[in-house]
């Protein structure tokens, strides 16, 4: 049996060690915001977060992930209504297709709680691993800006980041 | 009374001595020239020029990240400190724009400034003394027709007594050889090329070389395996680590592609050599090659059964079966590996090297496999090349420790590497936890 805790809630699971988290997160438990791109780690579409990390659920054994926090973007809504990321991305209309986005507000929630203040050049550092087939990686740029900003206005003002 | 006064005149000429020496370690100043205007170079010598400088790769040390290209101010980490390179554009100021041919070629194969000044040998003049002159004259058409940009030099992080310029005169008596290349009559003119990129402007000694305590390669063990930045650069003779001998086909086609069917792909410091490779003259890089599967001497019969040995563990489509205790490295190796990484394909975009193959899992040392898994291996921006995502957030020390223990009994020859999780833990500390 393998134990996973999802978005606060431990779930038990009767499955083969070597399956990867996404198969287990869309086939066992119904959570299907993480979505199956290539399989291979190369496009992001799959991210969820594990203990404050991005990573791509595809490549990720349920083995390993015995009692680590795994979040995914169900877990990311508030009372029922979207997170801040993810009214930014709303605002900005970003997604065409919408296959990406799930992978892309997760790599980028795991960016904000790191880092609520990035400068253009950590974000696109750190969203280089997730790719957009459509071409709306400008609006997702302006989207975690803006979430980024939202975030610093909700902190006290002692522990907002000087502008970069 | 006598004796006090013989312990003072040895004093004395003591002190003079040292005076005097670190006078004579002052070389003359070459004088001022006006920058020369980019139009004055020919054109076809300009192009030689780049073609040199990607074997020299002078871009890579004398660029900061994300700064002007050959503007300098890149850390470079010594074990003496940390040295800066400096600023290499034709600009007046803080570059080289007044830099005649003559103060070019001097600092190249002699290691002295145009003020005199001596150079440290993390700039590898030791290979550079190598160089012939149409090949220094190329060089500095191409360095002196690139964009001047003006920088404020970074001070060196160097302690007493390396922060002493002059003590390198001293350095330089020991261990400098300033002899040019000398071909070898007993091999042809494309091993001579080859012999003459690898010692001279590909330096390719200074990572692949071992360093004594003071720095310095030593000619016994030239290409017999070094360090760079924390990564371990294999030996490039006998003793080289890869599974199957390297031949001039398979290392032309991985020095200019940056990956090879049979070894793998390049990380860590040799991704951008490789990059940079790619836009030297094909025909060097052949030379380089050749030289360098020669000088591994793969025909030996000790080789010939390490390679059979590692084909016929690799081409297995099916994965090894753990043995008692290996259960978690096997499953997080089916789960996150084996996608790219199961045997029995070649490796052809998107499948990765057949492990068995592998380099990195055949080193004595597990440093490299260690990086690959945790950093990935990512081509820089804008080029296209071997990837594999980075690990080091997806799974703890103690898995990772668990999947390479794996990995190295069943794709690996050689024994076991000890010490996994420890040393998986002080890399990941040396890199932020990245």
């Amino acid at each position: 049996m393998i134990t996973l805790s999802v978005n606060g809630r431990a779930h038990r699971l009767d499955i083969d060690p070597a399956t990867p988290l996404l198969y287990a997160l869309r086939g066992e438990l119904g959570l299907n915001g993480a979505k199956f791109g290539c399989g291979l780690g190369q496009c992001g579409a799959c991210t969820v977060i594990v203990g404050g990390e991005p990573v791509f659920s595809c490549l990720v054994p349920v083995a390993s992930l015995q009692d680590r926090p795994i979040t995914t973007l169900e877990g990311l809504a508030a009372h029922g209504k979207p997170g801040a990321l993810q009214q930014a991305f709303i605002a900005e209309e970003a997604a065409q297709c919408g296959y990406c986005t799930s992978g892309m507000i997760m790599r980028a929630q795991a960016l904000l709680e790191r880092n609520p203040a990035p400068s253009d050049a950590e974000i696109r550092t750190a969203m280089a691993p997730n790719l957009c087939r459509c071409g709306t990686h400008m609006r997702i740029l302006r989207a975690i800006r803006r979430a980024g900003e939202a975030l610093q206005k909700a902190l006290p003002p002692a522990d907002r980041q000087p502008d970069r | 009374m006598r004796i006090r006064r013989i312990v003072l005149a040895v004093g004395a000429v003591a002190v003079l001595g040292a005076a005097g020496f670190v006078i004579a370690a002052q070389r003359p100043l070459i004088p001022e020239i006006d920058p020369p205007a980019p139009g004055t170079f020919d054109r076809a010598l300009v192009e030689t020029g780049a073609r040199l400088a990607a074997i020299g790769n002078c871009h890579v040390c004398h660029t900061a990240p994300g700064g002007a290209d050959y503007a300098g101010n890149r850390a470079l980490p010594t074990p003496f400190g940390t040295v800066f390179s400096s600023n290499i554009t034709p600009a007046p100021g803080s570059g080289i724009g007044h830099w005649s041919q003559a103060a070019f070629g001097r600092a190249m194969r002699e290691g002295i400034g145009r003020r005199g000044d001596h150079l440290y040998p993390a700039f590898p003049y030791p290979h550079f003394a190598k160089l012939s002159d149409a090949d220094i004259g190329a060089l500095y058409a191409f360095i002196m027709t690139r964009r001047p940009v003006e920088t404020v030099q970074r001070p060196n992080d160097l302690g007493l007594p390396f922060n002493q310029r002059w003590l390198m005169a001293v350095w330089n008596l020991v261990f400098f050889d300033a002899a040019p290349f000398r071909p070898d009559p007993q091999h042809d003119a494309l091993w001579n090329r080859g012999a003459y990129l690898v010692a001279g402007l590909g330096h390719c000694g200074d990572c692949h070389s071992p360093r004594n305590a003071l720095g310095a390669e030593t000619t016994a063990e030239a290409l017999a395996g070094g360090e760079a930045e924390g990564w371990g650069a294999p030996a490039l003779n006998a003793a080289s680590p890869a599974p199957v001998p390297w031949d001039a086909e398979h290392l032309d086609a991985y020095l200019r592609r940056g990956w090879d069917v049979e070894h793998g792909a390049a990380a860590g410091p040799m991704r951008p050599v490789v990059d940079a490779l790619a836009r030297a003259d094909p025909a060097d890089v052949r030379a380089i090659a050749t030289y360098l599967a020669a000088n591994e001497g793969g025909a030996s019969a000790d080789r010939q059964r390490r390679a059979s040995e590692a084909r016929a563990r690799a081409g297995k489509a099916s994965l090894p079966q753990p043995a008692a205790g290996e259960e978690l490295g096997a499953a997080i190796f089916a789960g996150a590996c084996a996608a790219c990484h199961a045997g029995g394909s070649p490796m052809v975009p998107p499948h990765g090297i057949d492990l068995a193959l592998s380099t990195a899992v055949n080193e004595a040392d597990p440093g490299n496999a260690i990086r690959i898994v945790q950093g990935g291996i990512q081509p820089d921006d804008e080029r296209a090349g071997p990837w594999m995502p980075p690990f080091a957030g997806a799974f703890t020390d103690a898995q990772l420790a668990s999947l390479l223990g794996y990995i190295r009994a069943h794709y690996g020859s050689g024994a076991a590497w000890t010490g996994l999780a420890a040393k998986i833990h002080d890399l990941r500390q040396s890199k932020g936890g990245a």
